[in-house]
């Protein structure tokens, strides 16, 4: 029992101390490569039965989705009218700038994948899914669904990998409010483990509940995921107070997740040489580093 | 480790730790791939604690204690959580689900709901203070965190009674075996050899 107790508390000391390339993360990365094969079968097997536990659960609270639909389409009816007005300016610039050709999702050949394990404590907002390194899948690739970011992966191993959720506490994304451009960063907020903080906004932006929050296509800090600009993330709930941060509720449903799809910029892609000129330019510069602003200057 | 070796002498020890081996893979399976995919009210119910300490109260505290170790080490490797931190909480809750059969040896139709509801909660409030004591800055305030491990205790209570179900009719013939052989020892009956 005591040495028991004392591997344990080894166990948590090393694995706490050493980093992401340690020999307890090397053990745990072989013993995913080993488990994910089996997890993939036991996950095909089971779906059926979650199938219809899901529809069960899915019948009980369709009413009010329906309801809320409903509200949103028409709220969306009236933005696609403006936002059609801005199409052709918006493609006459990207146009022009190559941006569209060179940073559109399809240049990162996403992967798609299926969700087949999932934590169940609220301290690691992670789920594992069946496409790894040998679909090109690598560390921090930028992970969506159909509703928009999901994550990105943490380690990656050849049949599957570990997805990190927006809501995980080591999160962090280089964000945008769609209709003023204000940027900021968007971090799990605490006390609510499904919400999120769009922090660090200038003091002077004017926030409405409602509004989109985009990926910006910048880094928050050096060693994050690139992500491509423009990615739907969430939605603004209300201002949090301060003024200078608001509450966004994230558009994919993160607590039903089944399929995604993984953006890998393979080497050499116009998406992955962006993304190493702007993490060398991060490491060199105290402050974030704009997408737009890199491409200009190459 | 000689009380583990104790604790799985013999042909029927050695079945005994076969089935456990194959409860905590599958329940690890079961969790990870289907249980864990169908939240209840934001919450979702975690099967480690249950079998770990259904395993205790059935076969005994140092199986229950070897059974929380080897699945919280399975369940950290599975999920690329923290190594060693869901081993720690359920070797515990193994150990003394199986000290409380050996000193008590309770009886009454509901004690699978208590033990469930016990196990869930020792569990829930067990990481978040190591998670705390760690310094892991996890986005729950201290009310959501009463809300989750409640709920959480809850569920797990209900989930009990199937799971006590499954895991008494899996280990219960290995145990019984395996028993029988010991107390025939231990009270003075003859060997197997020479009975």
């Amino acid at each position: 029992m005591a040495g028991l107790v004392a591997l344990s508390l080894i166990l948590i000391t090393a694995y706490f101390g050493e980093r992401a390339g340690g020999p307890l993360h090397a053990l745990q990365r072989g013993f995913l490569t080993v488990v994910a094969p089996i997890e993939s079968g036991a996950n095909t097997v089971l779906s059926p039965i979650r199938s219809a536990f899901r529809s069960i659960g899915h019948a009980f609270s369709s009413g009010d989705k329906v309801a809320k639909l409903e509200r949103e389409v028409a709220k969306l009816r009236n933005e696609l009218i403006s936002y059609q007005e801005q199409e052709a300016t918006y493609r006459e610039l990207s146009g022009l700038e190559r941006l569209d050709a060179k940073l559109s999702i399809a240049n990162y050949r996403p992967v798609s994948a299926s969700v087949i394990a999932d934590s169940p404590t609220i301290w690691y907002e992670t789920v594992v899914i069946d496409q790894g390194t040998s679909a090109g899948v690598q560390d921090n690739d930028p992970v969506i669904d159909g509703e928009g970011l999901v994550g990105k992966v943490a380690l990656a191993f050849p049949d599957g990998a570990l997805v990190m959720l927006l809501t995980d506490h080591e999160m962090a994304v280089s964000a945008k409010l769609a209709a003023s451009g204000a940027h900021g960063i968007l971090r799990p907020k605490v006390g609510t483990p499904n919400d999120l903080l769009l922090e660090f906004l200038p003091a002077e932006t004017t926030v409405n509940a409602g509004e989109y929050v985009v990926t910006a296509g910048s880094l928050a800090e050096p060693g994050e995921s690139l992500y491509p600009p423009g990615i739907p993330v969430g939605e603004v709930t209300s201002a949090a107070g301060s003024g200078e941060a608001v509450n966004v509720r994230p558009l994919a449903n993160l607590r039903d997740l089944s399929r995604v799809q993984v953006l890998t910029a393979v080497n050499g892609s116009p998406p992955a040489r962006l993304t190493n000129l702007v993490q060398r330019i991060a490491f060199a510069r105290p402050q974030s580093t704009s997408l737009t602003s890199v491409i200009g200057e190459g | 480790m000689a009380f583990v070796r104790n604790s799985f002498r013999g042909n029927d020890g050695v079945r005994l730790a076969g089935r456990l081996l194959v409860l905590a893979v599958a329940s690890v399976f079961l969790q990870t791939g289907f249980v864990s995919e169908l939240p209840m009210f934001g919450v979702r119910i975690n099967l480690a604690p249950l079998v770990v300490a259904f395993s205790g109260f059935l076969c005994g505290a140092v199986p229950g204690a070897v059974v929380g170790f080897g699945v919280g080490l399975l369940v950290d490797l599975t999920l690329g959580e923290t190594l060693g931190l869901s081993s720690l909480i359920l070797l515990f809750i193994g150990y003394g689900a199986g000290r409380l059969r050996e000193l008590r040896d309770p009886e009454a139709t509901l004690l699978p709901l208590a033990i469930g509801g016990a196990a869930a909660f020792t569990f829930l409030v067990g990481y978040a203070v190591v998670e705390f004591l760690l310094g892991v800055h996890a986005p729950v305030s201290g009310l959501e965190l009463v809300r989750q491990i409640a709920l959480g205790t809850i569920l797990d209570a209900i989930a009990a009674a199937p799971t006590w179900a499954v895991l008494r009719a899996f280990l219960q013939p290995a145990v019984e075996r395996s028993s029988r052989r010991r107390r025939a020892y231990t009270t003075g009956g003859l060997a197997p050899r020479l009975r």
